[in-house]
């Protein structure tokens, strides 16, 4: 595995974390493979990595998309929206990622939940995928509820459909793919009519929090697996706090799963906003270094 | 290149008869040279000098040589304080640098970070009428003679006939380090697993720049490369790898766990998740290990914040101060719950904070974290009286009714202490803890499991830097009996 100080100097061989895979889903939705024998044998659905793409780079946790044992990958999806999945976006098969490390976090909990709605929103799909999967696996009965602002960022429909799920419903917000209408309508309407005991929703805040809201109206149990800002994903720093029932839980350990019902939405969402103007400064330096290079 | 033979003496020509008689100086404790305090405090190189050879030398001369030296028994790790110093007088640099590592591996660290006020300094026969030898800054300028060696002429340890025998060890910071240098010397074939992506634990990611440069700990760490000691990084010991398999699947024979005490503990109070409360932890993990301080040539931010106050009064506490004014914070408060007396940071520490312009707000204890708009605008506290001194033997603060006052900041770093972190032995069930949560060892670091060893913070608590490293090596040691017994 690549290992480094601050001087970069040494570098004791090992594995390396190889790119074995790379599809682009959509304008900004990228799938990726990466050789990690050690981290494939252990990874559960529900469970994250952390990777950095450079040695000046950021780490960022994604959650697994697929992985094989077998084989020794694992697999990823992100959307292109920052400096590093930018730069992400831009390694190619055959390139190396300094560090990915996992997996990380508590996996979802499987097997016993019955009839379920999982819901994936945007990027969440990528999330809800391998959940799904591994419910239908375990005997539960799975409805997927899948919503993006625009059919182009709609991802992973053929996949989802190609595990046969008991019911598909596509929404998107400008009725560009599938029902026009956000995702809590589809999943109103499967509460009311009495047809799930379980909801388990991922993707953006604000689609969650709307998720749990509807859910607790039918008195219908929800879970929801957050995404706070993180830097080791270990438990070691508490950046990833999120509040839920009153109390602090750290989001990367005792999380991403929680009950959706409990956690406090807002101060997620504005804890997931204190780096913007950074973000905003280093997406624009980055993109007058990609100008420089050309 | 060695000046250490196998038994770990050190092979240097006695030729003592034909040394004139050292004759002490009597001049004053030699100072170190310092940058000054507005220069430093706005940039993140080194805010000591150290001494030069001369100055060394100057101070070596104050050593008395005694019959009967009590600096060693000062010592954690019993360093041969009277010979390295020796070697210092008689121009020996290498063989002083030998010295050091029979004994500690990490010299140039420890010169730096040490507490040897309390320890060696404290005990130092001149200690009882002057000023003790400036053992600290001899050790650092010795550990830094050997560091600016080309890497083939530095004093590397020799490493022992290979046994066969594999070890594994669970963290890089000096813990593990020691523990690692040690199997190496005596033959075992070493690999350490790490869970962040670079080695040195609190060396790395807590402990500044300006107080401990990153190429330092690199160094050191190389020797131990060089040495054949293996390092795997992004490995996380009870999610990548379980004990057990590390065991039983990847085939080590004996393990040593030194793995820190990294979490993190908060106050429990209202406000605490607002934007711009940080966690020691979190807030020097991002300036140092991700160099948050080079944003955005280095991807990672940082709060930067104008009025930034520290909650606690530990090295943590005056290292998180120290970075916000370096971040460039108008101005950094410290709030503390008892006197600058009882603050557990190093002396010379609290002295640098304070010749930087970090203002100390003594006996008072936060309340309430305020906001607007989910970021930080400020800290009630209350005032704090000493009371009866408690188990600890510390008078206890107790509060004021009625005390309470406002600090206005917009960032708080709470640095109010740290526990085990329980990931790594949620995944080893038989691995016995202590009531708060620590691994449960003997003095030579032996586990409820056979073959496990444990030392450094995840026994003791968080504690220092040379203490962590005593305990790697012992363990060292009681891993080797362990191995080499053919009854186990
Ligand atoms: C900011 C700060 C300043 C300090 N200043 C001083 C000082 O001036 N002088 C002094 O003597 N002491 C100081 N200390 C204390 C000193 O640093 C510690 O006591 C010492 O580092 C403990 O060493 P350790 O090897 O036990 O643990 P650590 O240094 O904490 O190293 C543990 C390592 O294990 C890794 N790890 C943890 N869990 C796992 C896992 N599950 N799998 C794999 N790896 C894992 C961690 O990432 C880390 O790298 C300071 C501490 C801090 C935080
Ligand atoms: S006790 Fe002090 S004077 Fe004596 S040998 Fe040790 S350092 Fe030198
Ligand atoms: S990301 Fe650091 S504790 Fe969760």
């Amino acid at each position: 595995m690549t290992c480094q100080g601050g001087n970069e100097a040494h570098d004791p061989g090992g594995i390396v974390f190889r790119i074995v895979h790379k599809r682009q889903l959509s304008d900004v939705v990228f799938e990726m493979g990466v050789e990690a024998p050690r981290v494939a044998r252990k990874v559960r659905a529900g469970q994250f990595l952390i990777l950095r793409v450079d040695r000046d780079g950021e780490r960022i946790p994604l959650t697994f998309s697929d992985w094989s044992a077998e084989e020794g990958w694992v697999r990823f999806i992100f959307m292109r929206v920052g400096k590093t999945t930018h730069a992400l976006s831009h390694c190619e098969i055959g390139d190396e990622l300094t560090d990915l490390v996992g997996p990380l976090g508590t996996p979802t909990h499987v097997g016993d939940l019955g009839r379920v709605a999982v819901v994936g929103g945007g990027v969440g799909a990528a999330v809800a995928y391998p959940v799904a999967r591994a419910m239908l696996e375990a005997g539960d009965d799975v409805s997927v509820i899948l919503g993006a602002r625009t059919a182009d960022l709609l991802v992973l429909e053929d996949e989802f459909r190609a595990i046969e799920p008991t019911r598909l419903v596509v929404t998107t917000d400008d009725g560009s793919a599938g029902v026009k209408a956000l995702v809590t309508t589809p999943l109103k309407e499967l509460c009311e009519a009495g047809e799930i005991d379980l909801a388990f929703a991922v993707g953006p805040a604000i689609m969650m929090k709307f998720c749990a809201a509807t859910t607790k109206e039918c008195g219908v149990p929800c879970i929801v697996s957050l995404n706070p800002i993180m830097v080791d994903g270990t438990g070691m720093c508490g950046a990833c706090r999120v509040s839920v029932g009153g109390e602090t839980r750290f989001g990367c350990v005792d999380g991403p799963d929680f009950d959706g019902h409990l956690v406090d939405f807002e101060e997620l969402m504005s804890r997931q906003r204190v780096y913007v103007e950074e973000e905003r400064l280093s997406d624009s330096e980055y993109s007058k270094e990609c100008s420089c290079r050309l | 290149m060695s000046a250490v033979d196998d038994s770990g003496n050190v092979a240097t020509p006695k030729p003592s008869a034909e040394k004139p008689r050292h004759k002490p100086s009597r001049e004053p404790r030699t100072p170190m040279r310092e940058r000054a305090a507005v220069e430093r405090a706005a940039d993140f190189d080194e805010v000591a000098l150290g001494y030069t050879e001369e100055l060394a030398v100057a101070e070596a001369a104050r050593c008395l040589q005694c019959k009967n030296p009590t600096c060693i028994e000062g010592c954690p790790v019993q360093i041969d304080i009277k010979a390295f110093i020796g070697h210092i007088i008689d121009g020996e640099y290498r063989e002083g640098v030998a010295v050091l590592k029979e004994r500690n591996a990490l010299p140039a660290v420890c010169g730096r970070v040490c507490p040897q006020e309390e320890q060696c300094e404290a005990v130092c026969v001149l200690a009882r009428k002057a000023e003790p030898v400036a053992i600290g800054r001899l050790e650092r300028w010795l550990g830094d003679y050997d560091l600016a060696c080309e890497l083939e002429h530095r004093c590397v340890p020799e490493v022992g006939e290979p046994t066969g025998f594999r070890c594994a060890i669970i963290g890089s910071g000096p813990a593990g380090l020691a523990c690692a240098g040690e199997l190496a010397r005596l033959g075992h074939d070493v690999t350490i697993f790490e869970s962040l992506h670079a080695p040195g634990g609190v060396l790395t990611y807590g402990i500044p720049e300006f107080r401990l440069p990153k190429a330092i700990v690199d160094s050191e760490i190389d020797m131990l490369v060089q040495m054949g000691v293996k390092i795997e990084c992004d490995t996380v010991v009870g999610a990548t790898l379980t004990l057990d398999e590390i065991l039983n699947v990847e085939g080590f024979d004996s393990v040593f766990i030194g793995s820190g005490a990294g979490l993190p503990v908060f106050l429990g109070v209202p406000g605490e998740n607002l934007n711009g409360v940080y966690s020691a932890n979190e807030f020097l993990t991002r300036v140092n290990l991700m160099r948050a301080y080079e944003f955005p040539r280095a991807d990672t931010p940082v709060w930067r914040g104008r009025r930034v106050a520290v909650i606690g009064g530990g090295n943590v506490a005056m290292d998180s101060a120290r970075t916000a004014l370096r971040l460039g914070a108008d101005e950094v408060f410290l709030a503390y719950r008892r006197t600058e007396q009882e603050m557990p940071a190093r002396r010379e520490e609290v002295h640098h904070a304070s010749e930087e312009g970090v203002q100390f707000k003594m006996l008072c204890s936060p309340v309430e974290i305020l906001g607007r708009d989910g970021f930080v605008t400020g800290l009630v506290a209350t005032r704090m009286e000493l009371g009866e001194p408690d188990e600890s033997g510390r008078r206890a603060p107790v509060c004021v009714m009625g005390s309470e006052f406002e600090i206005e900041c917009d960032t708080v770093v709470v640095a109010v202490g740290t526990r085990a972190n329980p990931l790594l032995m949620k995944a080893a069930p038989d691995l016995e803890l202590t009531g708060r949560g620590y691994v449960a060892a003997d003095e030579h670091g032996a586990t409820s499991v056979p073959g496990v060893f444990a030392g450094g913070d995840i026994v003791t608590g968080a504690a220092t830097v040379i203490l962590a490293m005593g305990a790697g090596k012992r363990s060292a040691r009681a891993m080797d009996g362990w191995l080499q017994n053919p009854d186990r």
